[in-house]
């Protein structure tokens, strides 16, 4: 016999019959009926945020460590409108985040009641897909709908807005959760063409300057050790994007570093004089292209992604390859194993090739012992922490970070050697992600090392959550690059605007972080030298705080820029490569 | 270059403004929108105009399909396809002109469809193109009212929208 359940009841009982571990939220009104069925049961647990948006991120962090959708529970109005940050971080950035909002009762709606917001309206534009629940018999439908809608195909957010009176506990109805699902207007592409992927795999063949250029999607689709064994199988210069990096060993030699606004030098050059580039994932955003009309003049392009609408949208495609990363590229292996044996034909002009690429990496690469450096008046650099950070984790902590130049020196220097260790905002660019990201992931994996590098200017926009990570006795490591400014924006004034530093310092109003950190019951510590950094590492990463929220608060020096740059409008070659030095 | 969609569409509430968003939000110009339910209730058609070199339309199409809501999406254009508007259209209407509003309505296979004292409203079907044509041959002074139904379509023979 079926049981008879509350709307509410029902929808906490889909969520366990999809695996949900836990419900990142903050209860309010329109939300109580379900807070209640969650008191009622002890199967999923509820981590009680202090502000939506945190909710968010640490579903996000969560799903993009994990590969599982992460769950979070707003109430209606501003619950609501708090949580339209975090998903458009998590549209932007393609992870799976299921968002349950509480909504007025159905016969309020449209009446302006108190905590209303049309919530399906406002998310519109930032969802994958979006659901107004009108009577509580849909709720199981809707939600295995949006868990199969939000992790399937390019994955993303989906809201769930669910009205009071959906979720009356006097209200009961036949309890069936759906074993499958299936919707005419949505069927995600899984494997490639075969007449695409024999292009693809003959152009790449004849290749004689390739480059892989590997992007999030061969994160998400857990397509790394695909994408390891066609580079191998080929021998090709590999480069990742922001959100790809960890899809290939960081510190491998096939490695040239992430490429971009922010990229090395030679992944920027080896793209630009290539002659073919293998898109795989990645989605030549304008922080990768530069100015899209100089963009790699001389390549042919083959690209691989689940979405088609990524194919052709920013550079014209010669060869696209829809399908599943994961699935295309175990294809394309296939037919490289079946096809190629022995040496390619074009392995002189290869082996030239990756001469010249070493020269590009022997002259301007990055320095990966910045030991000897001293900032101005010998403080601290924030390379030097990065690095510290690297050395002390040996490259497998999970990293979450905001954003800004903090964001960029981790991704530069802190070597990524596996998929979902690296985790920041890379498409919105959200100040405030690193943290509660960083909580979430620790939540996945408790005994695991989780590092928020930050800077104090994107901590400042979520640091309430300090709160949470003592309720539930989070042990995540704090890097703050504290700079005293808002360091990219400071960077870019610098650059551009003669050095005008219009409203990105607050020098004088910063707080003592660590005596802050101190009376949320954590350990808090400040260094300015490179001599203190090295005394406190071992500590902040050993035995002695294990269990201890650490927060390094490191004094680093004000002026120093993030290279190289990308000069605006230029080519991917054209870059700054520090102060004063244009390529 | 002018383009007509026809998009196949869950007749579920909050798609149409999905779609709507979409050209909003992507920068994408809509022309003329008309949506009705179709012969199965569970779904609604519509056929929208716009403009857009090759590369804009291929973005318009692949991002319709992306909303989930969406099941078919066609582009007329692309081959034989038949084209229709309804435009109602109420010119000032008395003395001499009353005899030539009436001839240019004959000539362009138009019918009167309400006459009062001072005023005809002129119900006139076909391709967008010849509506136009309609109203520019009017004197511009007598138009007092223009109501136009934006723009249907349908494939040739065998070019069939369905699921």
């Amino acid at each position: 016999m079926t049981e008879r359940l509350s709307g509410g009841d029902m929808l906490i009982r889909a969520l366990r019959d999809e695996g949900v571990e836990y419900i990142f939220g903050y209860p309010g009104g329109a939300a109580l009926h379900i807070y209640d069925a969650i008191f009622r049961q002890q199967e999923i647990e509820h981590i009680l945020v202090r502000h939506e948006q945190a909710a968010t991120h640490m579903a996000d962090g969560y799903a993009r460590a994990t590969g599982r959708p992460g769950v979070v529970l707003v109430t209606s109005g501003p619950g609501a409108t708090n949580a339209i940050t975090g998903i458009a971080t998590a549209y932007m950035d393609s992870t799976p985040i299921v968002v349950i909002s509480g909504q007025v009762p159905n016969d309020l709606i449209g009446t302006d009641a108190f905590q209303e917001t049309d919530m399906v309206g406002i998310s519109r534009p930032v969802v994958k897909h979006s659901f107004l629940v009108r009577a509580a018999s849909e709720i199981p439908n809707v939600v295995k709908k949006a868990f199969y809608i939000a992790a399937s195909g390019r994955p993303g957010p989906v809201v769930i807005d669910v009205p009071k009176d959906t979720t009356d506990p006097n209200d009961l109805h036949e309890y069936n959760y759906p074993a499958e699902v299936s919707l005419r207007s949505y069927k995600p592409s899984s494997g490639g063409h075969v007449g695409q992927i024999r292009k693809g795999v003959r152009a790449l063949s004849e290749a004689r300057r390739p480059v892989i250029y590997a992007g999030g999607g061969v994160v998400q689709g857990d397509a790394s050790a695909e994408l390891v064994a066609v580079a191998r199988k080929l021998g090709y210069p590999v480069t990742n994007t922001l959100m790809g990096l960890g899809a290939f060993p960081g510190d491998d030699p096939q490695f040239l570093g992430m490429l971009g606004m922010h990229g090395t030098y030679e992944a920027n050059c080896a793209m630009h004089h290539a002659d073919l580039i293998f898109a795989v994932g990645a989605r030549f955003d304008d922080r990768v292209t530069n100015n899209a009309a100089k963009f790699c003049p001389e390549a042919r392009i083959i690209h691989v992604d689940v979405d088609p609408a990524s194919i052709a949208k920013i550079i014209k495609v010669d060869i696209p390859i829809v399908g599943h990363c994961k699935v295309v590229l175990a294809e394309m292996l296939a037919v490289l194993e079946t096809e190629i044996t022995g040496t390619l034909d074009n392995a002189d002009d290869v082996t030239a090739w990756w001469q010249r690429i070493d020269r590009w990496r022997a002259e301007h690469g990055l320095d990966h012992d910045q030991s000897e450096r001293r900032g101005a008046g010998g403080s601290l650099l924030p390379q030097q922490v990065v690095q510290a950070v690297y050395r002390a984790t040996g490259g497998d902590a999970y990293v979450t970070s905001d954003v800004g130049q903090h964001q960029m020196f981790a991704a530069q220097y802190y070597r990524f050697s596996k998929p979902r260790r690296w985790i920041n905002s890379g498409g919105l660019g959200t100040m405030g992600f690193g943290f509660p990201a960083a909580m979430g992931v620790q939540f996945a994996f408790p005994d695991k090392t989780v590092v928020c590098i930050t800077g104090e200017g994107s901590f400042m926009m979520n640091m309430q959550e300090l709160s949470t990570c003592m309720q539930y006795s989070l042990p995540i490591k704090i890097i703050n690059l504290n700079n005293q400014a808002l360091g990219m924006v400071k960077q870019w004034q610098d650059m551009q605007y003669a050095g005008r530093h219009s409203h990105s310092t607050y020098r004088d109003a910063l707080p003592d972080f660590s005596q802050m950190v101190g009376s949320f019951g954590h350990v808090g510590i400040k260094v300015t030298t490179l001599e203190e950094l090295n005394s406190v590492i071992p500590d902040i990463f050993g035995d002695r705080y294990r269990n201890d929220l650490v927060f390094l608060d490191a004094h680093i020096d004000p002026d120093e820029h993030v290279y190289p740059m990308h000069i605006k409008g230029g080519s991917l070659k054209d870059m700054v490569l520090g102060n004063e030095e244009p390529t | 270059m002018r383009r007509i969609i026809a998009v196949l569409l869950e007749n579920e509430a909050g798609a149409l403004s999905r779609v709507v968003g979409l050209f909003a939000q992507r920068n994408y110009n809509i022309e003329t929108l008309t949506v009705a339910p179709t012969e199965d209730p569970t779904l609604s058609r519509l056929t929208l105009t716009t403009e857009g070199d090759e590369g804009k339309i291929e973005q318009i199409i692949k991002h319709l399909n992306r909303l989930i809501e969406v099941v078919r999406v066609f582009d007329l254009t692309e081959g034989d396809h038949l084209e229709r508007e309804i435009i109602m259209i109420k010119v000032r209407a008395d003395g001499a002109a009353r005899a030539e509003v009436k001839r240019t309505t004959d000539m362009f296979g138009g019918q009167i469809v309400d006459v009062d004292q001072n005023t005809y409203t002129i119900q006139l079907v076909g391709p967008s193109g010849k509506l136009t044509a309609f109203i520019d041959a009017l004197d511009g002074n007598q138009v007092v009212e223009v109501v136009r139904s934006g723009v249907s379509g349908i494939g040739r023979g065998d070019r069939i929208l369905s699921l």
